[in-house]
């Protein structure tokens, strides 16, 4: 065709504004746009550093656990009261004063009841237990002298972590000057020892901090997430599926539509006290129990595994479904052989938001009881167990010196926990995604 | 059962398909002009028209190449389909058929060259009407393919049985000349010649006028075109 | 009483399209298929129509279609060929608010009786998507999928033998013999066709529905398509909806053609693109409107 026809008319034709100021305008905005994008990542990362660092500087220390050296005189008056070697006999012996005795040697000095009782403040009062455990297992080392490291107590254990700070008056201070200087020497004989705290794993809660662990809480976490996610996953996929593939299009459906959206926006303390009034007033199942926890965490969940399948079936591209209806498939086989493995990495996304969300709920769990101290580690899901986030809470609410950084490493569990379960989700994901 | 049909969304199809209707048009006036003057040279026994005539015979036949590179480059470049695609082979076989007229109105050009070397003769006074008879139809024929018009291309192709008729009326007089005077052999044989092509410019015509009702219809004239050449059929003495 | 009815819905919807007031026939031509001698019609069709709610789509219908031909639905955009197509394997009952009236018979069998299988008639009538879509899974598993739910296997040897007929029919073992357990959507465009074609060629249908299965492709895998719908002729009844009127005219013994959800003109192939009866077919296939 002419050009001329186009060019002819003068002033019809508009040409781009292609000056020198108009480009670089343009550059100067792009350049701002992407500062702020790089200001706002910056932010974040700076907040969430920031929170890393504070956290663990102060729960790294919570990993060990401060121990004293002792040779240990197993008194065998003291130890075996009926004289008889035998467990049931061991099993009642007094392995505190036993221990005692033997820091007390190192002390010989020490005296007056009040100076025994600063002594005996040194370790802690479950010290004895290992003793007693390493004699019921070879009676043999009854009456001799063994090197026993055993626990000192919190307040010991914060002096040895540097937590103590020396220059505050006494009377501040849970720890006095005179037991500063005992320390001192067990320190400089070499008596004081740092190993890694396993306890806080494998222990439940404590009054003693030097005792308490994450053991508990962290089997009750498993306890409550795993029945929470073995309900509403089969549950809420079911139930997506139902409602994207089958449910007629009619008012009804609407309407459990727009709750479904709405119930994903209810307060967690809602369905506590829907636990609370349902399940323990009703049912009267036990209190305090990952079943119960579980039962109204995968209620929270339930809506919002129902949304991000729905969400994730919807985008699986129709072609797929008619090249399958195509074929002779039933309506249920095109759903299960085609549709859902599509969905599937949809369905794992809104899996993980729900059971992150679900894993630090503590409002929920309080409601129906998760918060009583618990001392055992929960064997099965009927017994009364906590959940990490309140176990937190609790340590936290503690004046103990020690809770201090308990509370800490119990964040920082709670947060490799989240993390291991997410990578779990996000490798199952991976399994499923395929490319269409 | 075809009416004016609307353009084509593209153009220049249109311009294309137009152009084809005009060298066509062009070759078909040039051929009647050409037959005019052929038959106008043998009546005014004009040597120096005749030569034209013959000479100009070239431009129908560069016209008809015209027509053949058009309607190739078209069937490639377009791909007509229906009423396009017979419009297109349409063109070709009507370009072959003009030109054929072209020649024969040459080659009456030529013999009359050869006639006005002898003496006037009379017969040569039919010749002019049977040639009125054959313009009339080749442009009746033109108009029936210019206006796509089927029912006047049929009235044409009827008209041929005159032409033969008249054919058949100059045969039987030029063999009385013949008889007569075997000098009137040459120059009769000549004008027999003449009135043979007239009559093959008839056939041609009528061929337009078959190939302008396919195109109309798309399918052929069913009826047997009426023959009325007799002189290929043994004379009963 | 339905030309007149067609005439105001052309001007009420489309006025803009004037086709020179010329005299119509019958638009719905009633093929004299069904009293051809030899083969009868494999599929027939009587007063289709197709509403998506309140808007009527396709307006009675009445074709035949015959066996083992390749029967062409051509027509511009939204005149309502795919839908027709898709009612004969009744891939519009998936969609929502889509209702069909009317008859349609496979073999003298009504499809669209409340007694029929819709996932048996699928078997029966293959389809052949516009845009390749083969499964998200091996070519093996693509071809064999449809074997497997229709129970057509006994065992894996039978399965590998009916997915190797399956790829030579389709012209397309020689290039995937070695690479069964890679992903169908590894192949190039052309050959994603023809492992659909063989997917469903797999379940041994008797007649195949092919909607606008070239127009992704480009022209030489277009071109051995058709070539594969020529070979594939001999053994299945071939329906293909194309925008293509030269790939119609190729490939079909048959046309249709529709416009405005009307069944205009039907007939052999190489009358409708030499001397269409209807104004409205050589307007279209000549271009002057669509």
């Amino acid at each position: 065709m002419t050009d001329a026809a186009l060019v002819a008319p003068v002033g019809k034709l508009r040409r781009p504004d292609l000056s020198e100021t108009r480009i670089r305008r343009r550059y100067a905005a792009e350049r701002r746009f992407r500062l702020y994008g790089i200001l706002a990542i910056g932010f974040a990362v700076f907040m969430l550093g920031f929170l890393a660092i504070t956290v663990v500087a102060q729960g790294y220390t919570a990993f060990w656990q401060t121990r004293i050296a002792l040779d240990v005189t197993i008194v065998p008056a003291k130890v075996d009261p009926q004289n008889t070697r035998l467990p049931e006999s061991l099993i009642q012996g007094d392995y505190q004063a036993v221990v005692r005795e033997s820091l007390r040697e190192l002390f010989p000095e020490v005296d007056s009841r009040a100076d025994r009782r600063a002594l005996n403040d040194f370790l802690s009062n479950a010290a004895g237990d290992d003793v007693r455990d390493m004699v019921l297992a070879n009676p043999a080392l009854v009456g001799q002298t063994v090197r026993v490291e055993v626990l000192a107590s919190d307040d010991i254990d914060m002096l040895a972590k540097g937590r103590v700070d020396r220059n505050v008056a006494e009377a501040d201070r849970p720890i006095k000057d005179q037991q500063i200087g005992w320390y001192d020497k067990l320190d400089k004989e070499g008596h004081v020892v740092s190993s890694f705290n396993t306890g806080f794993f494998t222990t439940g809660d404590s009054r003693e901090p030097e005792q308490a662990g994450v053991g508990g809480a962290l089997m009750g976490s498993l306890l409550t997430i795993l029945t929470a996610i073995i309900l509403s996953l089969p549950i809420s996929v079911a139930a997506a599926i139902y409602l994207e593939e089958f449910a007629p299009k009619n008012r009804i459906t609407d309407i459990i539509e727009i709750n479904i959206n709405n119930l994903a926006a209810v307060p967690s303390i809602v369905f506590g006290l829907l636990g609370l009034a349902v399940l323990l007033g009703f049912f009267g199942l036990p209190r305090g129990a990952p079943l119960v926890g579980g039962l109204v965490l995968s209620l929270m969940t339930l809506p919002t595994i129902i949304i991000a399948t729905r969400a994730a079936l919807k985008a699986v591209p129709p072609s797929i479904r008619e090249a399958a209806y195509g074929v002779g498939a039933s309506k249920q086989q095109v759903v299960m052989h085609h549709v859902l493995p599509l969905a599937m990495p949809g369905v794992m996304t809104g899996a993980i938001i729900g059971t992150a969300r679900a894993m630090g709920e503590s409002a929920a769990v309080l409601m129906i009881g998760m918060v009583a101290f618990i001392v055992d580690i929960p064997k099965a899901i009927t017994d009364p167990a906590t959940v990490l986030p309140v176990q937190i809470f609790l340590w936290a609410d503690s004046p103990e010196r020690a809770f201090v950084e308990r509370t800490s490493a119990g964040i920082m569990v709670m947060l490799v926990f989240l993390v291991l379960m997410n990578a779990g989700a996000v490798v199952i994901r991976r399994k499923f995604e395929r490319r269409w | 059962m075809l009416n004016k049909p609307t353009d084509h969304i593209v153009k220049s199809f249109d311009e294309d398909l137009k152009r084809l209707n005009n060298v066509i048009a062009e070759m078909g006036g040039l051929a009647e002009a050409q037959l005019t003057r052929a038959v106008e040279s043998l009546v005014r026994r004009n040597t120096e028209l005749a030569t034209q005539v013959v000479q100009d015979d070239k431009r129908i036949d560069t016209l008809e190449t015209e027509v053949g590179q058009m309607t190739v480059r078209m069937l490639a470049l377009r791909q007509p389909m229906a009423q396009d695609l017979r419009e297109v082979v349409a063109a070709i076989k009507i370009a072959s058929d003009i030109e054929r007229i072209g020649d024969y109105a040459k080659n009456i050009a030529k013999r009359a060259i050869v006639l006005s070397a002898h003496t006037p003769l009379k017969p040569v006074a039919s010749i002019p009407r049977m040639s009125q008879l054959a313009l009339q139809i080749i442009k009746d024929v033109l108009d029936a393919y210019i206006e796509k018009d089927a029912e006047g291309a049929r009235a044409a192709w009827r008209r041929d049985e005159e032409v033969d008729e008249m054919y058949n009326s100059v045969f039987r007089e030029m063999l009385t000349y013949m008889m007569e005077d075997p000098r009137n052999i040459g120059p009769c044989t000549h004008l027999l010649f003449i009135a043979k092509n007239i009559e093959r410019i008839g056939d041609h015509a009528t061929n337009v006028a078959e190939i302008v009702y396919f195109l109309v219809h798309g399918r052929s004239l069913d009826e047997e075109r009426p023959k009325g050449d007799t002189t290929n059929v043994p004379i009963d003495a | 009483m339905a030309l007149a009815a067609q005439k105001t819905q052309q001007t009420a919807d489309g006025g803009k399209m004037d086709i020179g007031g010329a005299v119509l026939t019958n638009p719905n031509v009633k093929p004299a298929v069904a009293a051809r001698v030899g083969e009868a019609a494999k599929m027939t069709s009587r007063k289709v129509c197709v509403f998506y709610g309140p808007k009527q789509a396709l307006f009675d219908v009445d074709l035949d279609v015959p066996s083992r031909q390749v029967t062409a639905l051509i027509g511009p955009s939204g005149c309502g060929k795919s839908t027709y197509l898709r009612c004969l394997n009744r891939m519009n009952d998936v969609i929502d608010n889509c209702r069909v009236t009317g008859d349609i018979k496979l073999d003298s069998e009504n499809i669209y009786d409340p007694k029929l299988d819709v996932v048996m008639l699928r078997a029966r009538i293959g389809m052949v998507f516009q845009k390749p879509n083969p499964f998200p899974k091996s070519i093996y598993d693509n071809i064999a999928y449809g074997p497997r739910i229709h129970g057509m296997a006994h065992d894996k040897t039978e399965l590998d033998e009916i997915v190797q007929t399956s790829l030579e029919r389709a012209g397309l073992w020689n290039e995937a013999k070695d690479r069964l357990a890679q992903p169908g959507t590894g192949l190039s465009g052309g050959q994603q066709q023809r492992l659909c074609i063989a997917r469903a060629i797999a379940v041994s249908p008797e007649v195949i529905l092919m909607d606008e299965p070239c127009s992704a492709l480009d022209p030489i895998a277009t071109a051995r398509i058709e070539e594969l719908i020529d070979e594939l002729r001999e053994n299945y009844t071939i329906i293909i909806v194309t925008h293509s009127m030269q790939q119609a005219a190729r490939v079909s013994q048959k046309t249709a053609f529709f416009h405005l959800g009307v069944l205009v003109e039907w007939g052999d192939t190489e009358q409708i693109f030499t001397a269409p009866r209807d104004e409205r077919t050589q307007g279209y296939i000549t271009g002057r409107f669509g």
